[in-house]
């Protein structure tokens, strides 16, 4: 636990990339396997479920402190995150050197083991735990508790690290991060183990048959899509607005993933019925759809279905879905990411079953890039997001890449709306004002209409902290109401009549696309005008 | 009766006429330190503790009406006594002690406990009224005791990486209590521009300090620059260098992280938690005011536990710091 407290420690004090993966390569190289294998599970973002219910975590915190709950409360404000206001709580470290038991021992002996435990052994081992801690070693282990054990590491730098602790390439690396694994010493060994040969590959060292391919991810296109050269070199596909998932068929069995690595077999009956007819040893890359009468519906149809456990023939009826495929990774159980995109899109057009719920991604043609911004304006009509464009004759790739695939997106709708509440943000963001929400006109009153976190720069969110800072008018908990005096141009992709929301408007991805500092609140849009997005038909 | 009242341009001692570290210039101001949240310009009378007067002829005016006062001389203001205490924050820092037909009030200033060789310790002063400030009004702030070392560490493992040491400090106060205490064996200490000038006022009242040297071995110096300097482009052209800053804001991550700096060290010329309350106790006082900082969680506890207890509001929150 002591080194990979320090390892925290050292990641967080380290705002630049090469500190970092330093950080992680002299950790992983030191670990035991054992260790390493825990400490690459939560580095890359996975954690262990429902451990405990986090009222009890609080309450068992505060005894400890020996705070009363309000003054708790005010600390636990003025921080922003539980794991950390709780290290700075709890009374000093008995043995500054903390405990010196390794992190494996942590988390299988205790961590894992609060789920099944009673109350009694749950608290009891948290007490021991903080108080043969020191505060570093406190602040991971909460952070563990929590599951929100963020660091300001992404996957792509600790791949990085593996890779050069290793000597495996990246993309093997990744790969075998991919899917359902457990953090266990083997693992690890095969985790590090040197790429495969011509000679080992086909042996014992095989994936497990539910383990995915990492995604390839576009990059948006920043200047005129023109500077890519010949239109005839690239393959040219809408943009879809659903989930990116790859299908697996292997040995009998159907698993579906998310981009997020979130397993969604079972979700969506129509492709479980749809895999059954793919051949043996198939991995297909698509976006699930909610799609009727060969369109899509809106996103917003599709959380509907989203959220359920149990699925009505009705809501199968009402918001059906299809896998959009445009890209075949794996036939007849061989990997043909490196073949070119001709071939593997030939290939997924060979195998995709008649009238199953698989639709091909159509290729959309065009014979100069004039002609295919004209094609773009219908984006919105046809209720997709733009072009994405691949580089003709490329292979599949390994995360986000520049140069062979390119997502070339219609521009949000935008409206000026006007700052009215803001509230604190958590982790790096905490105790600042970051949060906020917009209003917009309505006969001479701002209605609530959006909220949104991003989009500013750390000297603008400095700027508006002091100003809601000194323009609170009201406060309810952390929620400042402030004079309605500053005006941002808000950006968002969709947009739908809601009940639910006070404005009778719902809007998707929000954020603040600028600061309108030349504007007054009064000048800000009203209701009306941003309901006439609803059926503008501007593409661009 | 009271002592002091909230006026528009600040603190008000009616039976002395004069304003406590006031907001706005008024006639007569008395200073508790030369810190710019706590000395406007303007005003047409300044008094202040000796110690403290170069300090605040730099900080506003070289040509200021100022009136220094020894500690612990007792002046007559109208019909108030006046007397200046140690407040332990910077050199020059005070505790301001009204006292009115029996009544006495203290003005606490800014204070810190802890041991600091660059200026008179705090010293406690019983008042039946005390003024406080709660900058770090909550129990997560709790100052640790290794700083120094963890600074001087930082700095030699800066060396051995062949870095510049870029440290952020308060340039009045913090940046000489830092020259004083770190490991001026390890190599060359640089003081720049504003940490120069206030380390020269302090080197003239004959604090003791290790000499700044001009910067000459960049990859091996230790550089004291004031907290704006953070992000400027002074700063900016040291392509090799590790960036720290010393406050104690840095005890939360939030702040720590959000200015992309290498290193937060915990260390503060404001009382922690633990000390506003020793503070607080041993001043004996029934009523206490919270002025500025964490106000509401430090007045509900001394509530709590049986005081007198309110906040006066100041118009403006210090900057963070």
């Amino acid at each position: 636990m002591k080194a990979f407290a320090q390892l925290y420690a050292a990641l967080d004090e380290t705002t630049k990339t090469n500190g970092k993966v330093a950080a992680l390569r002299s950790y992983l190289a030191a670990a035991s396997p054992a260790d390493a294998a825990w400490a690459v599970h939560f580095l890359i973002g996975r954690r262990p479920k429902r451990l405990l219910e986090s009222r009890k975590l609080v309450q068992w915190a505060i005894e400890e402190t020996g705070l009363p709950e309000w003054l708790f409360a005010e600390c636990h404000h003025a921080v922003g995150d539980f794991a950390e206001v709780v290290a700075l709580l709890l009374p000093p470290a008995a043995d500054p050197a903390g405990t010196s038991l390794p992190l494996h021992f942590w988390v299988e002996q205790r961590l894992l083991q609060l789920r099944d435990a009673d109350d009694e052994t749950r608290r009891a081992w948290l007490l021991s735990a903080w108080r043969e801690m020191n505060e570093a070693q406190r602040f991971a282990w909460n952070k563990l508790i929590t599951g929100e054990f963020r660091v300001g590491v992404s996957q792509s730098l600790v791949v990085r690290a593996l890779a050069e602790v290793s000597g495996v390439s990246g993309e093997m690396i990744s790969h075998r991060l991919m899917g359902e694994w457990q953090p266990t010493p083997d693992f690890w060994t095969q985790l590090v183990a040197p790429n495969p040969t011509a000679e080992t590959q086909a042996g014992d060292a095989m994936p497990p048959v539910s383990q995915p391919y990492p995604f390839f991810l576009a990059y948006p296109i920043e200047g005129d899509v023109e500077e890519l050269g010949q239109i005839e070199d690239w393959q040219i596909e809408w943009k879809w607005d659903g989930i990116r998932a790859q299908l697996l068929r292997r040995q009998g069995s159907t698993f579906l993933w998310s981009r997020g690595e979130e397993l969604m077999t079972g979700r969506f009956p129509e492709l479980d019925a749809l895999a059954e007819l793919l051949p043996e040893g198939t991995v297909i890359d698509g976006e699930v759809l909610p799609w009727k009468d060969g369109a899509p519906l809106p996103f917003a149809q599709m959380q509907r279905r989203i959220g359920r456990k149990v699925l009505s023939a009705r809501i199968l009826a009402d918001v059906p879905v299809v896998l959009m495929g445009y890209d075949l990774l794996e036939v007849e159980g061989a990997d043909v990411r490196e073949r070119p995109i001709e071939w593997r899109r030939a290939a997924l057009e060979r195998i995709a079953p008649a009238g199953s719920a698989l639709v091909l991604s159509p290729l959309v043609e065009a014979e100069s890039w004039d002609g295919l911004k004209q094609l773009r304006q219908q984006s919105r009509d046809r209720k997709v997001e733009g072009f994405m464009l691949k580089r003709r004759g490329s292979p599949y790739r390994v995360g986000r890449r520049r140069g062979d695939w390119w997502k070339w997106k219609i521009q949000p709708y935008s409206v000026d709306a006007v700052l009215i509440y803001a509230q604190p943000g958590s982790g790096r963001r905490a105790s600042l004002f970051t949060d906020y929400t917009f209003g917009v006109w309505d006969s001479g009153k701002l209605v609530p209409f959006a909220k949104a976190y991003s989009g500013l720069t750390d000297d603008e969110i400095r700027e508006v902290d002091a100003f809601v800072r000194k323009n609170t008018i009201d406060q309810f908990g952390p929620v400042h109401a402030v004079k309605p005096e500053l005006v941002f141009e808000l950006a968002f992709e969709g947009i739908q009549l809601s009940p639910r929301h006070r404005s009778g408007i719902a809007v998707r991805f929000p954020r603040m696309a600028r600061w309108r500092q030349d504007k007054k609140a009064e000048e800000a849009d009203t209701i009306e005008t941003v309901k006439a997005l609803l059926k503008t038909k501007v593409g661009d | 009766m009271p002592l002091l009242e909230l006026r528009e341009s600040g603190l008000y001692c009616a039976a002395g006429d004069f304003y406590v570290d006031p907001w706005a210039p008024v006639s007569r101001a008395v200073i508790t330190h030369a810190h710019k949240e706590h000395a406007v310009a303007g005003c047409s009378a300044y008094l202040t503790a000796i110690s403290g007067e170069a300090l605040l002829r730099d900080l506003i005016g070289a040509d200021l009406s100022v009136q220094p006062v020894p500690y612990g001389e007792t002046l007559t203001l109208g019909s108030a006594r006046v007397s200046l205490h140690p407040a332990g924050h910077i050199l020059g820092s005070a505790q301001v002690r009204i006292e009115d037909q029996g009544e006495v009030w203290v003005v606490s200033g800014d204070y810190k406990l802890d041991p600091d060789p660059t200026c008179a310790p705090f010293e406690p002063v019983r008042c039946h009224t005390f003024l406080t400030e709660a900058t770090f009004g909550l129990p997560i702030f709790r100052w640790p005791e290794n700083t120094i070392e963890a600074i001087n560490g930082w700095w030699r493992s800066n060396q051995e990486a062949g870095k510049t040491s870029l440290l952020f400090v308060h340039e009045a106060g913090m940046a000489q209590r830092l020259l004083a205490q770190i490991d001026a064996a390890n190599g060359p200490i640089h003081a720049y521009d504003a940490v120069e000038r206030i380390t020269t006022i302090y080197r003239r009242q004959g604090v003791a300090m290790p000499p700044a040297l001009a910067l000459a071995e960049p990859e091996r110096t230790l550089i004291l620059a004031a907290l704006s300097q953070h992000g400027s482009p002074w700063a900016r052209s040291f392509s090799n260098a590790s960036t720290a800053m010393v406050s104690g804001w840095m005890r939360i991550r939030g702040p720590r992280r959000r200015r992309s700096l290498d290193r937060g060290f915990v260390l503060s010329d404001h009382a922690d938690w633990p000390a506003l309350l020793r503070a607080i106790d041993q001043t004996g006082a029934e009523r206490v005011y919270v002025t500025h900082g964490f106000r509401a969680p430090l007045v509900h506890w001394l509530q709590e536990h049986g005081k007198d207890a309110a906040a006066w509001s100041a118009p403006f929150e210090e900057a963070e710091a």
